[in-house]
């Protein structure tokens, strides 16, 4: 892959955790490093599955807490999930 | 043989996913035949309950709590995945699981049946909340889910009447046909790829069954504008919070005093036709006070329940977590433990009931071992007796007075040592632990049904009177039974306590109290304080031999303030802030966590904690000559 379209790649898909409020897109990959929550990570991933949180999912950021804009209320498809900032970094979107 | 493979009670399960609705389906089905224990070994509550169909079929069905899969996260999540592989010791293994999906949001549900699916155990899918759904515009093709899931589909409406009906009438079909026995599971814990192909395949299915209308619940959407809103959110939560505090703290009063006054009634009743001595004084000092005691609480505790079951069944529960997550959080705290901690202001009886509104079990313990440093009404007698007693009525600044100044330093010294511990305990004890990230769903918004409230209110009502109430009353009867034995010998002089085993444990334990100031009188009251903290002013009263009457709270303070140095007065104010002066909050903490382990930590750090603290205050206001 060449350094131009690595980041464009980067670009175009950035971590939920880092979008702001009325940001709404489609999940391109939950990706989750090691670190990310302080639960494993593989772990992190099978509870965003089960919270509706899979590639393909329409997402929306409703709501932010007061401090630090954190935690987020995120519209999942049809239902709403509020999580912390911290481990929505590991759901990547477009 | 066979008439009783065809009568016999059948066992069938309930599950599903947290908001669901299961547990007002639960209601709708069983009403007030449920019973409320604890799975054996675990802190998790069993529900039960019989449901006698048309054509006569029994069915206990066991509400099981909720979970998104079979991985079981959590000691609730387990009981579940056990019950439903029938690995549960002395729990019989489901012979149908009833699984409940909320009709307005099927996503999760669907992939918790997909799941399900694969333990090739009987199986009904029911789809709740339809009248919502259908209100919605959502429209559900009943036969292509059925078909492309493989499981039977039923709907139901739990908070409308004969919104069951058809389910009731499913299951009372399905009691009929033969039992399917069970059979070794070979079942093995999902991993992340079955995971996402169970939910791939759910949103499958729900596109070619389901038709959802584009907008989304206008109403959640518009209330949330206003709620979830960082500042004024906030604000409203607190309006919230503090309506409910006043409700515990000030509504519940007058009913607590009817209750103790007509106990009280009771015991002068019982002192007038009983012959003085012994039976009199068990009758009314140990039996009748002892019930008093605990049903004194239930006002509290109705009231309480009222409101967290309003906001549960509205849906605001999850928000105000939303909310308050951070600030808890700083604290080592779960979001929701801010209603049992507020709650505790009133008495930590009700705040540790409340701790079930958190789900995960440390949080929740963390929760309640903390709950008990809240200042609690039990204290305001104390507080106040010694503060007009031992602190001059004058202005600081001009602007506030000292004794109210005082008054607040014990509220924020409650506060400070409760959120400390919970710093400390998260810092030292469960570093190593996963703390569950904050994740949770936010359901649409309901309106609560007044029937599923009312039987939510008899639960807790029967629980706290069956379970917590033996507990407290066996602890009234000994601390009353330590207090009257011996008797005094005829012709004594000193007051009846003087002579009991009370007063030897107050001598016993005087050296070693001698160190925060305190004398001996103070030692001996502090043993029936146990009771409730308030008893023990009471009790100074009966050891320095004041008669009761109109004016004795002044006159034990003039008592006080001329036999106490300040020293001795600050230590004791110190020591009311921390020491586990409750026997009824030790007993509804064993019967909450299940264990007296727990219990015995809790009395220990407050015990530690309330020594420490005295003796330090003693020992400076002793220097500066206080």
């Amino acid at each position: 892959m060449s350094e131009s379209s690595q980041s464009l790649q980067e670009r175009q898909y950035v971590p939920l955790g880092e979008a702001r409020r009325g940001f709404r897109g489609r999940i391109h990959a939950i990706i989750v490093k090691e670190g990310t929550s302080q639960l494993p990570a593989e772990e992190l991933e099978r509870r965003l599955i089960e919270l509706g949180f899979i590639e393909g999912a329409l997402v929306e950021i409703l709501h932010e807490g007061i401090f630090g804009r954190d935690p987020i209320a995120v519209r999942v498809n049809a239902a709403s999930v509020a999580l912390r900032r911290r481990e929505a970094m590991a759901i990547l979107v477009s | 043989m066979n008439v009783i493979a065809r009568t016999g009670v059948r066992h069938f399960a309930l599950i599903g996913t947290p908001n669901s609705g299961k547990t007002a389906l639960f209601n709708a089905l069983t009403g007030s035949r449920q019973k409320v224990a604890n799975y054996p070994g675990v802190t998790v509550e069993r529900k039960s309950g019989a449901v006698e169909t048309a054509s006569g079929n029994i069915i206990t069905l066991v509400d099981l709590p909720g979970t998104y899969s079979l991985r079981a996260r959590s000691p609730d999540e387990e009981v579940t995945r056990d019950v439903v592989l029938g690995r549960f010791p002395g729990e019989t293994m489901p012979e149908l699981l009833v699984c409940v999906a909320d009709a307005t949001n099927l996503r999760l549900g669907l992939r918790l049946v997909i799941e399900l699916k694969q333990l090739g155990r009987p199986l009904l899918l029911v789809l709740n909340m339809i009248d919502i759904a259908h209100r919605r515009a959502i429209g559900i093709d009943l036969d292509q889910l059925s078909a492309e899931l493989g499981v039977p589909v039923v709907t139901a409406a739990a908070v409308r009447r004969g919104g069951t009906d058809v389910l009731v009438h499913r299951l009372d079909q399905m009691a009929g046909e033969p039992r399917c026995p069970p059979e070794d599971s070979t079942w093995t814990a999902t991993t992340t790829s079955e995971l996402r192909a169970a939910q791939r395949e759910a949103d499958r299915i729900i596109a070619l069954a389901v038709h959802m209308p584009m907008k989304p619940d206008t109403l959640t959407t518009r209330l949330d504008a206003v709620l979830l809103h960082p500042l004024a959110g906030l604000l409203i939560l607190l309006f919230v919070l503090f309506v409910m505090f006043q409700a515990v703290f000030t509504w519940a009063q007058p009913l607590m005093d009817l209750i103790s006054s007509g106990f009280d009634a009771l015991g002068a009743l019982t002192h007038e036709v009983l012959p003085a001595g012994l039976l009199q004084s068990f009758i009314q000092d140990g039996v009748i006070s002892g019930v008093g005691s605990v049903v004194v609480f239930l006002p509290q505790i109705l009231i309480l329940f009222l409101f967290i079951l309003l906001l549960e069944d509205f849906g605001y529960m999850a928000r105000a977590a939303f909310l308050m997550d951070r600030i808890m959080g700083g604290a080592g705290l779960h979001g929701r433990a801010f209603i049992p901690l507020l709650s505790s202001f009133a008495c930590a009886i009700p705040g540790i009931m409340a701790a079930r509104v958190i789900d995960n079990r440390r949080d929740r313990l963390m929760t309640i071992l903390v709950a008990p440093l809240m200042t609690c009404s039990a204290r305001i007698p104390v507080y106040t007796l010694i503060i007009s007693a031992f602190i001059p009525a004058r202005e600081v600044w001009g602007l506030f007075s000292l004794q109210g100044l005082v008054m607040f330093a014990l509220y924020a010294a409650g506060i400070i040592a409760a959120l400390s511990v919970s710093f400390l305990a998260k810092f030292f004890f469960w570093r190593e632990d996963q703390t569950p990230p904050f994740m949770l769903e936010l359901p649409d918004y309901k309106l609560p049904r007044p029937r599923s409230i009312a039987i939510g209110l008899l639960t807790r009502a029967k629980m706290f009177l069956q379970r917590a109430g033996t507990t407290i009353f066996s602890m009234m009867v000994v601390i009353w039974f330590l207090a009257s034995f011996p008797r005094p010998p005829e012709g004594a002089t000193r007051s009846a306590i003087d002579y009991s085993l009370a007063a030897m444990i107050g001598h016993w334990i005087e050296p070693l109290l001698a160190p925060v100031g305190f004398n001996w009188q103070i030692s001996v009251a502090l043993v029936p304080g146990m009771a409730a903290r308030e008893v023990a002013v009471a009790a100074l009263g009966t050891v320095y031999a004041i008669q009761d009457g109109k004016d004795a709270a002044e006159q034990i303070g003039h008592v006080l303030a001329s036999q106490w140095s300040l020293a001795t007065a600050l230590a004791l104010l110190v020591w009311y802030i921390f020491a586990p002066q409750c026997a009824s909050t030790l007993a509804v903490i064993k019967r909450e966590t299940g264990s007296w382990r727990w219990m015995a930590i809790t009395f220990g750090y407050m015990l530690a904690l309330a020594y420490l603290a005295s003796w330090v205050t003693y020992s400076i206001a002793a220097a500066f000559g206080g």
